[in-house]
């Protein structure tokens, strides 16, 4: 049975548990998948520590709680300190590197300014959508047609437009990112043959 | 306008779909107050309840609540209210009105960390001793413990159902984690979904005795304003409604409200057994922490150990004679519950002393993982 267990944690007002929802509903309604998604928050409604965890599996989610996860993604300092040493070996650990210093960090990650194109597109508040996005395109947890379509659904009326084209971003952000990897790998390789 | 039944595949949350099942049960009142983790249920009936002519009143607390549904449904509305732990606390007054009153309602507890304002975020089963006996005076009450976004759609209707047929309220006793916790919930046609109505008066207006048995010892009620003569009171009444103040009227009310639930409890409680055929060990749970009881099984039988569930789907009134049945054919069971031991008494109370019984508890804040189960079902029972 493949799982999949995800982390999105930020502090509250950043919008994690509505990436949470996105990428839960995407797995669910648009991928057909079963999954879970836990939201966790203290009681003030914003600048508290904040995340969503969701289980992405093709049987029966019992136990909700993520155990280990497969994807972190970081959108404050607290969080990644948090849960980074949880993730899974062959885990992917995602950032937004302008939120969060990795500070002496022995293996992979992958990092996005989110939150500074938000800025560039004019709200601030689309950090979470364009941090979908780079999910989506890194660790393709989800199918990119069913995401791009939970992220139109989810967002409120007459905002579409804006946060696809947030998504788009972070999507394309995380393919070139992919794109310069493998031929910075494919190069070492010629250069050991 | 959207129709009362969602017909269609959706993402939510547990309190989006006590809401939604409330609604395809025919729920047209809705009297609340808000508390974390229970908002959910009353800002979703209060978007939907005026599109399909329902009413939905914020009261000016949970005392008021409880009243405001009693009242509804005495006018002939099937009527809901939700809360958490303090205001599950408020409610308890008026929820013995409910009873003695027979005045069919649902209340929905999403329970969280107490004693007292706790963790107002984090979810417990600690009110589950409160849902049976929190309102003063001897009674039976329904309680149903859903496990699933998927079930607590379809257990919110079961509620209705059981709150009309026996004239009672009915408790959901759900938590933070099934509250907030998003899931797929598949909402069927209107015409696939069964709900019950309650008797309703019949025959000659003057000659009504309201609150004598029928069916299943359970009187027909007359809406207020139908016309026929009725008479709503808290004290002990006689068939006609009016106050009787004697020891054989106390008797006579008791022995048919009482009766009412205990001589029907194979029509009212639900459980599910998984794996329990085989099983040398057997654990008991309900709600959220079933779903620790199913994967602890899971990985129990990986490993070659035995070990079975039985989920109690209505924990109040109790599945007795399944759990004293279990007791006789297995080595041990574990209660599973996020409190530090409630219905756990229970289970002891019914394997009296004939297999070791241990409790798997918690103060509540996070769910109990499978590990736990496992690790104690080892220590305890040696295997």
């Amino acid at each position: 049975m493949q799982k999949l267990e995800v982390i999105i944690t930020g502090f509250g007002g950043q919008g994690i548990v509505l990436a949470g929802r996105i990428l839960g509903q995407a797995a669910s309604l648009g991928d057909h998948k079963e999954s879970t998604l836990i939201q966790s928050y203290g009681p003030e409604s914003r600048g508290g520590a904040c995340s969503a965890q969701v289980i992405i599996s093709d049987g029966t989610i019992n136990y909700p709680y993520v155990r280990q996860p497969d994807i972190l993604a970081a959108m404050s300092q607290a969080g990644f300190d948090k849960f980074v040493n949880d993730v899974r070996p062959e885990g992917f650990i995602l950032i937004d590197q302008d939120m969060v210093k990795v500070k002496g960090l022995e293996r992979d990650y992958f990092a996005v300014p989110s939150t500074r194109m938000a800025e560039e597109l004019g709200r601030k508040m689309m950090a979470n959508i364009i941090m979908i996005g780079f999910i989506t395109a890194v660790t393709q947890s989800t199918s990119l047609e069913a995401t791009r379509q939970t992220v139109s659904a989810s967002v409120p009326k007459g905002t579409e437009e804006m946060n696809i084209k947030a998504f788009n971003k972070g999507y394309d952000y995380g393919l070139s990112l992919l794109k310069a990897r493998d031929k910075k790998a494919s190069g070492q390789a010629g250069a050991l043959a | 306008m959207r129709p009362a039944v969602l017909t269609g595949e959706h993402y939510m949350t547990g309190d989006v779909a006590c809401a939604e099942g409330a609604l395809a049960a025919g729920c047209l009142f809705f009297g609340g107050y808000p508390i974390t983790p229970a908002t959910e249920v009353a800002e979703r009936m209060a978007h939907r309840l005026p599109e399909i002519g329902g009413t939905y009143i914020q009261m000016e607390d949970e005392i008021a609540a409880m009243a405001s549904i009693i009242g509804a449904s005495c006018a002939g509305a099937k009527s809901m209210t939700s809360t958490s732990g303090p205001g599950f606390s408020l409610m308890m007054e008026n929820l013995g009105l409910a009873v003695i009153t027979e005045t069919p309602c649902v209340v929905v507890n999403v329970q969280r960390a107490g004693p007292s304002t706790g963790l107002p975020t984090q979810g417990a089963q600690g009110d589950m001793m409160q849902a049976r006996w929190g309102s003063h005076g001897d009674y039976e009450i329904i309680a149903m413990s859903p496990a699933s976004a998927q079930e607590i759609f379809y257990l919110t209707i079961e509620a209705f159902n059981l709150a009309e047929k026996y004239r009672t309220p009915v408790l959901i006793m759900t938590d933070e984690v099934i509250g907030h916790m998003s899931e797929r919930v598949i909402i069927p046609k209107a015409r696939e979904i069964k709900t019950v109505e309650r008797v309703k008066a019949k025959g000659r207006k003057d000659r009504f005795r309201p609150y004598a048995a029928g069916d299943l010892g359970v009187p027909p009620m007359a809406n207020a304003g139908d016309g026929y003569k009725i008479h709503v009171t808290g004290l002990t009444h006689d068939e006609m409604g009016y106050p009787a103040m004697t020891v054989e009227a106390q008797y006579a009310m008791m022995d048919r409200l009482v009766g009412k639930i205990r001589n029907n409890v194979k029509d009212i409680i639900r459980y599910e057994e998984f794996m329990t055929e085989d099983a040398d060990f057997i654990i008991i749970s309900y709600g959220v922490s079933a779903r620790t009881g199913w994967a602890a099984v899971e990985e129990a039988r990986a490993r070659g150990m035995k070990v079975g569930m039985l989920r109690l789907i209505t924990v109040w009134p109790f599945a007795e004679d399944k759990i004293r049945e279990l007791a006789a054919r297995v080595k041990g069971m574990v209660t599973v519950e996020i409190n530090l031991g409630q219905v756990h008494l229970e289970v002891e109370r019914c394997v009296a002393g004939r297999v070791p019984v241990r409790l798997v508890g918690h103060p509540g804040g996070t769910l109990i993982s499978p590990d736990t189960v496992i690790q104690t079902i080892k220590q305890e029972f040696g295997v």
